[in-house]
């Protein structure tokens, strides 16, 4: 018995789009039995996840402050997925530009006269300390040949500890009561809020702007045209005359940034100092978002719309239903294999071959 | 115009095996259109027909790869169902593929046990493979490794499988394209043995010369009908081309007298060493080509082909700039983007994957290669309309067909892309343009179109290079040939003054030195017309 793949030779453009939509019902169908067999009723784990957080203001606000991370990064891993360049330690990027962004805003603290500069040299210094730090696993494969899966990765917890000691050490507010965080930021070093007296603040919508700005570069650069070729076929990438190393290079400084400016955005967001932990792991989760959004910017945003809705929507379901917070990681992983195996049908015709291989 | 004979019906004994009434869809597509074919014990039974002409699915029908729509399969008058190979292979069809499926890293014996019943594959395999090969002169070490062998020992594997099952009727798809002309003569010998031991033959080919020589009946195909069966013997070489086509195929205009324009193209002692574990090394190949004539390269695939052209397109760098020189310019250490700048254009061997991208829209695959030098991409951002304007002028001028305004280039059979991929590089006038297996798998309307604009570009004072197994081909276009084997170019000579056995001893590996221009032995074999393509 053997299991055969062949190619469809005309792919459905209705199943391509419609695969996703199938794959997400299926994980709910099968996500139902699990709470049914954890003894609560399914229907209203489903009201507690999906529907709960889109019903109210300060909900859906959440859903937004969750994706606009998740989004931001992912659209930079998306162009280092597409060029088969695997940037593992988004997380690390992210924390880096946390840090490096936050310590502007922890300098500045008290500062007097004009501070209009403070923000947006904090946006900068975050963004190029991801760039940067995601710029060493990139060398080291270019220059050495090292499997830029492996530092990345280690990289992050190296960009933990750093951030945890300057946030217990140096960077601690002397007057915090030994508490490990540092100062409250001034007004001048944080994010706006969108609307007065709401949680939505300005990191959101440079979020969307980077989105945007990521479509056009794809679709109308001719960096974004490399990636798309490197992607579809590595050899006619060379016969075009694209650089394995530099687009390497520039992948990882896009993705870095993104990351990097995630963080800063963050922290000048949502959590207003530096703590010792910043990320709930949104660098890990944007890769499964970059994957379910099939690394095209429109994909991601919904992805990412979809994950921080489970997040939010799993939080409300560890209050009222007592479900176990891995129920939400478990659907999430769950949501990813499916839909890489929808994609998988939608491409391949599976055929059972009984017998030995001709 | 041709006399076209009608399809015989069974006439005299029964066959070994009848197709009859064969129909098969692949959607709104009908490859076979209703195909009558009767295949007799003991004779070598010719498939003829352009690319895309039904030869492979009525194949596979046979071989039990595909099932038929309609019509059925006879075996000795009694209807068959071919349900899968191993259906076909229990009544004794066996088949040689024209791509070899083998493990490199395996031995011969290992190989053929791979494939073998359970029955079959145990002790004693080597004991048949060995005595297989002493019957038909099929000589084979069964423990060599495959990656060490020929691509003409790499088909006894293939043969030597076949044979191990006793077959009535072996189906042998394009069996000669990777052989030099001895190691086809060998194998046209086993064939003829086999015949004479009662088995048929299904001989799928497109090299005429062969197909005359071995076959007493052809079935030619066109647009998946029968057009006719003859006695190839009786035929010319042109004639059963102007079948396969339907139309007279067009003569091309010679090359008129002696190049003399200027050396555009200079390897002085090219050296790289090999890309990979099976990869070859270039060793001090040195050649000129001046504006104005085509250098042809022959030689058996994996000879270096490969990376003689990446040395020469810039996506591998020689060791010094001076190695290779383009219009008198130290060329050895620059990119593929700064040879197009300085006027040379590629297109390599494998269409999908290398000259195009299979998944992208063909203004996208113009951008692929002309992105610098169509003034594709200003300040970073691309032009599309002016990328789907050139894509649009190529395909005017080259006779593209397509499906839609701008599909992906996929989706184009490889006759058209192919066309598409010379005329991306031709429009753009290049003053050097390499091309490697011009016409490999192109069908022959669309290879005598890509061989005239190959001569008209060098009419209007390119140089010329072109890597290509096909000796007609070579004969046909080239002023100079050369022959590249495991690395080393032999002297380019003219193309008058040298012959197709004196290129295929060289192909095979002997010395230039050992072989004299002329070969009086071999002068009075048949020669053959070197335009019928």
């Amino acid at each position: 018995m053997r299991i055969d793949l062949t190619p469809r030779a005309n792919r459905s453009a209705l199943m391509d789009a419609l695969s996703p939509v199938l794959a997400f019902l299926a994980a709910l169908v099968v996500g139902g039995f699990v709470v049914a067999a954890l003894g609560r009723s399914p229907a209203a784990a489903f009201v507690t996840y999906f529907v709960a957080p889109l019903s109210e203001v300060w909900s859906l606000q959440e859903v937004a402050l969750k994706a606009a991370p998740l989004a931001l990064i992912a659209t930079g891993l998306a162009f280092c997925f597409r060029a088969n360049v695997w940037n593992i330690g988004a997380e690390g990027q992210f924390v880096m530009g946390g840090l490096f962004g936050g310590w502007i805003g922890v300098a500045t603290h008290g500062a007097t006269g004009n501070t209009a500069w403070v923000l947006p040299l904090m946006l900068v210094v975050g963004t190029l300390a991801g760039l940067l730090y995601a710029l060493i696993p990139a060398l080291l494969k270019v220059r050495l040949g090292v499997s830029e899966i492996l530092t990345s990765l280690m990289l992050v917890y190296v960009a933990e500890l750093l951030l945890d000691y300057m946030a217990r050490g140096p960077l601690r507010d002397p007057a915090g009561f030994n508490f490990p965080q540092s100062v409250a930021f001034d007004e001048a070093a944080r994010l706006p809020y969108l609307m007065e007296g709401d949680t939505l603040h300005a990191g959101v919508a440079i979020a969307l702007a980077v989105l945007v700005l990521a479509s056009l570069v794809l679709a109308r650069t001719l960096f974004g045209f490399t990636v798309r070729v490197v992607g579809a076929s590595p050899r006619a990438a060379r016969f075009a005359g694209f650089s394995d190393a530099r687009l390497t290079l520039a992948v990882f400084a896009v993705s870095g940034a993104a990351a990097g400016l995630a963080g800063i955005s963050e922290v000048a967001g949502r959590i207003g100092q530096l703590q010792p932990s910043i990320s709930p792991g949104y660098g890990f989760t944007a890769i499964i978002v970059a994957f379910l959004g099939r690394l095209s910017p429109v994909g991601i945003l919904v992805a990412a719309l979809v994950i921080a809705l489970t997040t939010i929507g799993g939080e409300g379901a560890q209050i009222d239903l007592k479900l176990p917070l891995d129920l939400t990681r478990a659907f999430q992983g769950l949501l990813l294999a499916l839909v890489l195996g929808a994609d998988a049908l939608s491409r391949y015709r599976v055929r059972l071959v009984p017998g030995v291989a001709a | 115009m041709i006399p076209v004979v009608p399809p015989a019906r069974t006439e005299g004994p029964t066959p070994l095996f009848g197709a009859y009434g064969i129909v098969k869809r692949f959607g709104d597509f009908t490859a076979n259109d209703g195909i009558d074919l009767e295949i007799r014990a003991g004779e070598i039974h010719a498939l003829l027909g352009e690319n895309g002409a039904g030869k492979s699915t009525l194949m596979k029908i046979l071989y039990g790869l595909l099932e038929p729509s309609e019509g059925v399969v006879t075996h000795r008058g009694d209807v068959v169902r071919l349900a899968n190979p191993e259906a076909a292979r229990a009544l004794g069809i066996g088949m040689v593929f024209q791509h070899f499926s083998l493990c490199e890293n395996l031995t011969v014996a290992e190989n053929i046990a791979l494939v073998m019943p359970r029955s079959l594959s145990g002790r004693g395999l080597k004991a048949r493979i060995a005595a297989v090969g002493t019957t038909y002169g099929l000589h084979l070490d069964p423990d060599r490794p495959v990656w060490s062998l020929s691509a003409g020992e790499r088909q006894r594997i293939e043969i030597i499988r076949c044979l191990l099952q006793d077959p009535h009727l072996v189906i042998l798809d394009e069996p000669t394209s990777v052989l030099t002309p001895g190691e086809a003569d060998l194998l046209f010998g086993v064939l003829e043995r086999l015949r004479d031991e009662g088995r048929a033959l299904l001989y799928i080919s497109h090299r005429l010369d062969e197909v005359r020589r071995l076959c007493t009946r052809a079935t030619i195909l066109r647009g998946g009908r029968v057009v006719g069966t003859c006695d190839p013997r009786t035929e010319t070489a042109r004639s059963l081309a102007a079948m396969m086509v339907g139309v007279q195929v067009g003569e091309v205009t010679p090359p008129a007298g002696e190049a003399a324009g200027p050396e555009r193209l200079v390897l002085s002692g090219l050296t790289l060493s090999a890309p990979g574990l099976h990869g070859t090394a270039l060793n001090r190949v040195s050649l000129s080509v001046r504006g104005g004539e085509i250098v042809g390269i022959a030689g058996i695939a994996g000879n270096g082909q490969a990376e003689l052209f990446d040395a020469l397109s810039g996506e591998a760098l020689a060791p010094e700039p001076g190695m290779v020189r383009f219009d008198g310019v130290m060329s050895g250490r620059l990119g593929i983007t700064a040879r197009r700048r300085g006027g040379a254009g590629f297109v390599p061997e494998e269409r999908n994957g290398h000259g195009a991208a299979p998944t992208l829209s063909l203004s996208d695959n113009a951008i692929l290669s002309r992105h610098a030098t169509a003034g594709l991409s200003r300040f970073g951002f691309l032009r599309r309309a002016a990328a789907r304007s050139l894509a649009r002028a190529v395909i005017d001028t080259f006779d593209v067909r397509k499906a839609g305004p701008d599909p992906a280039a996929g989706t184009l059979s490889g006759g058209n892309l192919q066309k598409y991929l010379m005329g991306r590089e031709i429009l753009a006038e290049p003053g050097i343009l390499v091309v490697n297996q011009p016409t490999w798998g192109v069908d022959a309307l669309a290879a005598a179109h890509i061989r005239q604009a190959l001569l008209d570009l060098a009419g209007r004072g390119a140089a010329v290079l072109v890597m290509s197994q096909d000796l007609d081909e070579l004969f046909e276009i080239a002023g100079r040939i050369a022959v590249l084997h495991d690395g080393t170019l032999s002297p380019a000579v003219p193309t008058g003054e040298t012959t197709r056995e004196t290129l295929g001893l060289l192909m095979g590996g002997a010395e230039p030195a050992a072989v004299p221009p002329q070969i009086s032995m071999v002068a009075d074999a048949p020669r053959v017309p070197t335009h019928a393509h």
